[in-house]
């Protein structure tokens, strides 16, 4: 018996559950064998293609464009020419129900969209269809309301829209982030080009049948994809002149530093490490919950989850067993199962990644949990990991996983944990759990992050401005202060 | 018998005291030999401003405002000093009254700029703004005074530390402000101030790890390699105007804090 499996039969392990399975409908969804790039509301014949999987089976889904230089050359000047052609010119009343239009008709195709999400991305459908889909409508709806509404949101200043703004989105929330995206650049009048995740581009691409629904004017949003060498060519063209950029903090640094002397507005959001803390007053169980929806929601793949848990000495026997014996009841598999909680990683480089940082943390000397788990033969897989005994100096409590991989530190006194919490380049986001109203409110000001959940983790809404402190990235998304980076002023 | 005057030797402003740079260099500019700072001395200065840090941030609201109408106070004591290190006596009142002005909204900050916002569940949902950390300034080559008080002030006033890098060719002014902010109630570290050549610190700031943001408002034709080198800690960069006011100059060096607190019996 390995040392590894040693530690997971060590685990207090309820009896096998026997669930029947409950798939959703997968035939909700019509692929169609290949996509083009949206461009001007047209289908553009890309000159290259890929194909895009479902990592859960590691079976191809369709064939998309991989747009070149050229190609996104002309999104950008379809996306100019409907900014100087009209689209800043409609009353922003009309613009407003445009995408008043766009909110409803995501509400209407929820589902349709939930299992292509689950089916492209690996997200458990619970989630898609819970979190993504509801989030993503409700963001188009609260931007839709400030469309004819700017000069109120910033009085004495004369908003008026950049231009073309380029948009850069992540894998981890394919569809939710491309309305964080989209919805406040055209409410504030801006024209889009917007490029998908290499991974999971068919959200965005069925999406684009969404503005044909809903009859946005050609080359308001248009949507290009591809691989880095896409993103790189929208962020160098020179016809941008504003970009968004939601994933990694190292290509987020590359970026600035590819804009730096250009007159390009631009807004980052980055990665995270954030501090999840526990007083010795929290209700426990509620915490547990919270602890785990912190960090194995979709798989651990959120910037802002809360990857390591700083837990007050006294408590942290009854804490880590009670998260012990959560752990060993999370179902693992079948993202389109409506009982699966944790899906598949997202792509092999991504299940690699994780692979080498947990190795690192066995290596460095913490120590590994993972509960006993029958992962599927195909598609990539990761079993919901915690580690204890963790030292701040190691890779897992300093690096980014973006994975189910928890690291657990301990600390006696509040300072304590707001100095270990504290203890990262990063600041996007933070948790606090404890009965006591003021702990929260003086932790929430000591913390050095841009959102911080008080008896609660990873919650979104589109009236709450979300985005880092520090090297986690500038400007907000959500709420009266997401429109600004959409905005020019006097 | 006419009396020889006692000529001040003008040193730099780090943590509070006045050193001669470590490196034993000076430079002339208006006719005085000023301290020419280092990368040695630039490291100490982002040290004292980060140690300051939590103490100028945490203070309320009302006590910084005062701190910074105090300094207004002192520059208006010495109105004909300053007027001879800058363009004149108007340029020395516009400077007091951006003090003033600055000074007032320290605590109008968190109305103006945060919001409650109406999440859909049970929590009390609101954003706060809050300072960014240790600000480096490359204050404009000219107005003297005017210049680097219309930068120093809205950093300042939002509760930020800073390192600045004083006009080159007028540093006379900034010296001379440094004495005001030592007898202002201002603590040491909050401001430290820099003379020396542009080109042996501007990059040391803008490339410096603890340094949070970075105003470019003295850049001269370096903007592209000063803004490169900002990215490494991902700065807030901000092209600050040379010699105005406006509550946006001060929300160019906050962050918004959003927090989630429960609502419940």
């Amino acid at each position: 018996m390995s040392e590894l499996e040693r530690k997971r039969d060590r685990a207090p392990v309820p009896a096998a559950w026997e669930y029947a399975p409950a798939p959703e409908a997968r035939d909700l969804v019509q692929l169609r064998e290949r996509y083009g790039l949206f461009v001007g509301s047209e289908w553009l014949e890309p000159a290259e293609n890929y194909t895009t999987i479902d990592p859960s089976s590691e079976e191809p889904l369709a064939e998309v464009g991989q747009a070149t230089r050229e190609e996104v050359d002309q999104a950008v000047g379809a996306a100019r020419e409907a900014f100087d052609g009209g689209w800043s010119a409609i009353s922003p009343a009309e613009r407003a129900k445009y995408l008043f239009r766009i909110a409803r008709i995501l509400q209407e195709r929820s589902r349709e969209f939930a299992v292509l999400e689950s089916l492209n991305g690996g997200k458990p459908i619970r989630e898609s269809r819970d979190v993504d889909l509801p989030l993503s409508a409700a963001h188009f709806f609260y931007y839709a309301g400030w469309a004819d509404k700017l000069e109120y949101a910033f009085p004495n200043r004369k908003p008026r829209p950049i231009g073309v703004a380029g948009q850069i989105v992540p894998w981890n929330f394919p569809l939710l982030m491309l309305s964080w995206k989209i919805a406040p650049a055209l409410a504030a009048g801006n024209t889009v080009v917007l490029k998908p995740a290499e991974t999971t581009p068919l959200s965005a691409l069925l999406f684009a049948d969404v503005l044909r629904q809903a009859e946005l004017p050609p080359g308001v949003v248009n949507i290009v994809t591809g691989d880095g060498r896409t993103g790189a060519a929208l962020v160098e063209h020179p016809d941008v002149d504003k970009i968004a950029f939601t994933g990694s903090t190292e290509v987020g640094k590359s970026i600035q530093r590819e804009l730096a002397g250009t007159k390009k507005h631009l807004t980052l959001e980055l990665g995270g490490k954030a501090a999840n803390v526990i007083f010795d007053d929290a209700a426990l169980d509620q915490a547990v919950e919270g602890i785990v929806n912190g960090i194995y929601f979709n798989q651990g793949h959120v910037c802002c989850a809360g990857s390591r848990l700083l837990v007050q000495e006294s408590i942290y026997e009854p804490l880590v067993g009670k998260l012990k014996r959560r752990l060993a009841t999370l179902r693992v598999g079948d993202p389109l199962d409506k009982n699966t909680d944790v899906g598949a990683i997202n792509s092999r480089q991504q299940l690699d990644k994780i692979t080498e940082l947990v190795a690192s943390g066995e290596e460095e000397g913490a120590e590994i949990y993972q509960p006993p788990c029958r992962l599927p033969e195909k598609g990539y897989w990761f079993v919901p990991t915690v580690f204890t005994n963790v030292a701040q100096s190691y890779r897992i409590a300093q690096e980014e996983i973006f994975g189910p991989v928890l690291s657990v530190l301990t600390f006696r006194t509040p300072d304590e944990a707001v100095e270990k919490a504290n203890n990262t380049p990063y600041g996007l986001s933070a948790g606090v759990w404890t009965e006591k109203g003021s702990r929260i409110l003086a932790m929430a000001q000591k913390l050095r992050a841009g959102v911080i959940w008080a008896n609660t983790y990873n919650r979104f809404d589109p009236a709450s401005p979300f985005g880092g402190y520090k090297e986690s990235g500038f400007g907000r998304e959500g709420g009266r202060h997401g429109l600004e980076p959409y905005l020019e002023f006097e | 018998m006419s009396r020889l005057p006692v000529k001040k030797t003008y040193k730099l402003y780090i943590g509070g005291e006045f050193p001669r740079s470590e490196s034993g260099r000076t430079y002339e500019a208006e006719g005085a030999n000023v301290a020419r700072g280092s990368r040695k001395d630039l490291r100490d200065a982002v040290r004292a401003a980060r140690g300051a840090f939590p103490k100028w941030s945490g203070m309320t609201a009302y006590n910084r405002g005062q701190v910074v109408y105090r300094i207004a106070e002192m520059l208006e004591s010495r109105r004909a000093e300053f007027a001879d290190l800058s363009s004149g006596a108007e340029e020395v009142d516009r400077s007091i009254d951006r003090l003033v002005w600055y000074a007032g909204w320290a605590d109008k900050l968190a109305q103006v700029l945060g919001s409650s916002n109406p999440v859909a569940g049970p929590y009390f949902n609101f954003t706060v703004p809050e300072p960014t950390g240790v600000v480096g300034i490359l204050a404009p080559e000219e107005p003297p005074l005017a210049g680097l008080v219309s930068r120093l002030a809205p950093a300042m006033i939002g509760g930020n530390t800073t390192v600045v890098a004083a006009s080159e060719t007028h540093p006379l002014a900034a010296v001379e402000l440094a004495e005001v902010l030592a007898t202002s109630d201002v603590p040491g570290g909050v401001v430290n101030l820099l003379t020396g050549h542009r080109e042996e610190l501007a990059p040391w700031l803008a490339g410096h790890m603890d340094v949070n943001a970075l105003d470019l408002a003295g850049a001269d034709g370096q903007v592209e390699e000063l803004e490169r080198l900002a990215a490494e800690n991902v700065k807030r960069v901000v092209r600050g105007a040379a010699d105005d006011q406006s509550p946006w100059e001060i929300a160019s060096f906050l962050e918004l804090k959003t927090v989630w607190h429960p609502i419940g019996v």
